[in-house]
């Protein structure tokens, strides 16, 4: 892996290049079948989520999206995902559930969308539904965190078994601008605040966040093989497991915090 | 002098000798964000305080921080943000939590976190109700990722408090926003308010830094932080 500082991370964790999401599942799940909705009036396009296999076996993929054209950006507000987006999420989640199919979250969110439309809609109250209920869910969960993970809108997608992060990828309490502004009043030192909030993959992984990071290629298809390959072998091993200690491992791995 | 002070949401002046120990507008009942000493004076009977001696590990290692920590910890004299406790009212006994706004504006730090995990720990075990009056900022930024994680630390307890068949009662005060109202402040059974509490996810700098500039000219101008006002029942 080579040793970028932890700004350039948060550069290539946001640029153009990055893989998607729908990326990753047109060539890992080439059967996948979405699902649309929330069942209670919205279906966020920032969240697309539905029915695969992996290896023979049914699984449900869900991943944020920012979308290509401008028009698509707009409506996925560049990948925030409205309350109607996690409660999308925690259906689909809970009826893998019900059928013992693995969960598989990817995420790249600068985090949950803040606008008035998403505060009217409850963003806390759906974020703090997915905290409560998916991480009761008794069957296995894995998030790869793909570029930015922001904050609880992250957070709401990576409350399961594992989380994974690409190696050029951020997950923090908030954006290093938002951090160095709040308390620096100084948006302009992101860059320190990048180093100092330990929001890089190796960081996170010393701080016991996250289960491991994969390697990134500038080719695409050599990380989604990278991504593959952890996703075949981590839902292997939590198979492995009895349901009773899988969520109790998954309980106390919350609670080292 | 009594110069008394105005109501940040009805205007009014107010002489101080119009507010009572409640702290409440007198023209339209707005709840001054107070400390939770104050609160816990005329709250309960009895109290009898929970993990009073942990102190955080700083897991930046921020400037400042630790100094800003002790200074509070004497000012309030609380070891974080939230007070916690056995509580009786009556013969009532049950599991009492009070986030204090003066404490770093009631940030969700990791001893916030782990002070509120027992709290629903020891009522598990014990079988008892939580009350829980939250009044937060949201994340601790002094803490980073830990803080994040507190969300999901809580949230694990309250689940457990829940499948046991325990009940959970949230009071949101002035103002409940960010990461405490994204999980625990939204997870009771029956959650009430103060009047006027300012109630919401996202706050305005928060807004402008986290969607970036170019979205920001997307949207034209950062939305406005959302109002919601207060569904109101007395305790």
């Amino acid at each position: 892996m080579c040793n970028l500082t932890a700004a350039e991370i948060v550069k290539a964790a946001r640029s153009e290049d990055k893989i998607t999401g729908l990326e990753m599942i047109q060539a890992i799940f080439p059967d996948f079948f979405e699902l649309h909705g929330d069942r209670v009036g919205h279906d966020d396009p920032a969240i697309v989520g539905g029915l695969a296999t992996l290896n023979g076996q049914a699984v449900t993929v869900i991943t944020t999206d920012r979308g290509e054209s401008i028009s698509e950006r707009v409506a996925k507000h560049f990948g925030s995902p409205e309350p109607g987006g996690y409660r999308k999420a925690l259906r689909l989640a809970e009826n893998a559930a019900k059928f013992k199919r693995p969960v598989i979250m990817l995420v790249n969110t600068a985090g949950a969308f803040p606008g008035t439309s998403a505060e009217e809609g409850g963003q806390g109250q759906a974020i703090a539904e997915n905290l409560l209920k998916l991480s009761q869910l008794p069957t296995p969960i894995i998030t790869i965190i793909y570029g930015e993970g922001g904050s609880g809108g992250a957070l709401a997608l990576a409350c399961g078994d594992q989380v994974w992060m690409l190696e050029n990828s951020t997950y923090s309490v908030l954006s290093p601008e938002g951090f160095a502004s709040i308390l620096w009043k100084d948006s302009s030192r992101a860059d320190d605040a990048a180093e100092v909030m330990k929001m890089t993959p190796q960081a996170l992984l010393a701080q016991g966040v996250i289960e491991g990071v994969i390697p990134e290629s500038s080719d695409h298809n050599v990380t989604i093989e990278n991504v593959k390959t952890v996703l075949v072998r981590e839902l292997a091993n939590l198979q492995a497991l009895d349901e009773t200690t899988m969520l109790n491992q998954r309980q106390a791995r919350y609670r080292k915090f | 002098m009594d110069c008394g002070k105005k109501c940040p949401k009805c205007q009014r002046a107010i002489f101080t000798k119009q507010l009572d120990q409640y702290m409440t507008c007198p023209s339209c009942d707005y709840g001054f964000r107070i400390s939770a000493s104050d609160r816990l004076g005329w709250l309960v009977d009895d109290f009898k305080p929970f993990d009073t001696e942990l102190v955080s590990q700083d897991p930046l290692n921020f400037p400042g921080y630790q100094a800003k920590l002790a200074r509070l910890r004497q000012v309030t004299g609380l070891n974080d943000s939230v007070a916690t406790g056995l509580a009786t009212i009556d013969d009532v006994q049950f599991n009492l939590g009070i986030m204090d706004p003066t404490f770093i504006m009631g940030s969700l730090g990791t001893i916030t976190g782990e002070k509120i995990t027992r709290l629903f720990e020891d009522a598990t075990a014990n079988r008892r109700a939580v009350v829980l009056f939250t009044a937060s900022g949201g994340a601790r930024m002094q803490e980073g990722i830990m803080s994040l994680m507190q969300m999901a630390k809580v949230s694990n307890a309250i689940a457990k408090h829940s499948q046991a068949g325990l009940l959970y009662i949230v009071v949101l005060t002035d103002p409940t926003t960010g990461g405490v109202t994204a999980s625990f402040a939204m997870q009771g059974d029956i959650i009430l308010a103060e009047p006027h509490a300012l109630v919401g996810f996202a706050g305005r700098r928060v807004i402008e830094q986290t969607m970036h500039e170019k979205k920001l000219r997307m949207i034209c101008k950062p939305p406005k932080m959302c109002w919601l006002t207060a569904l109101l029942i007395r305790l």
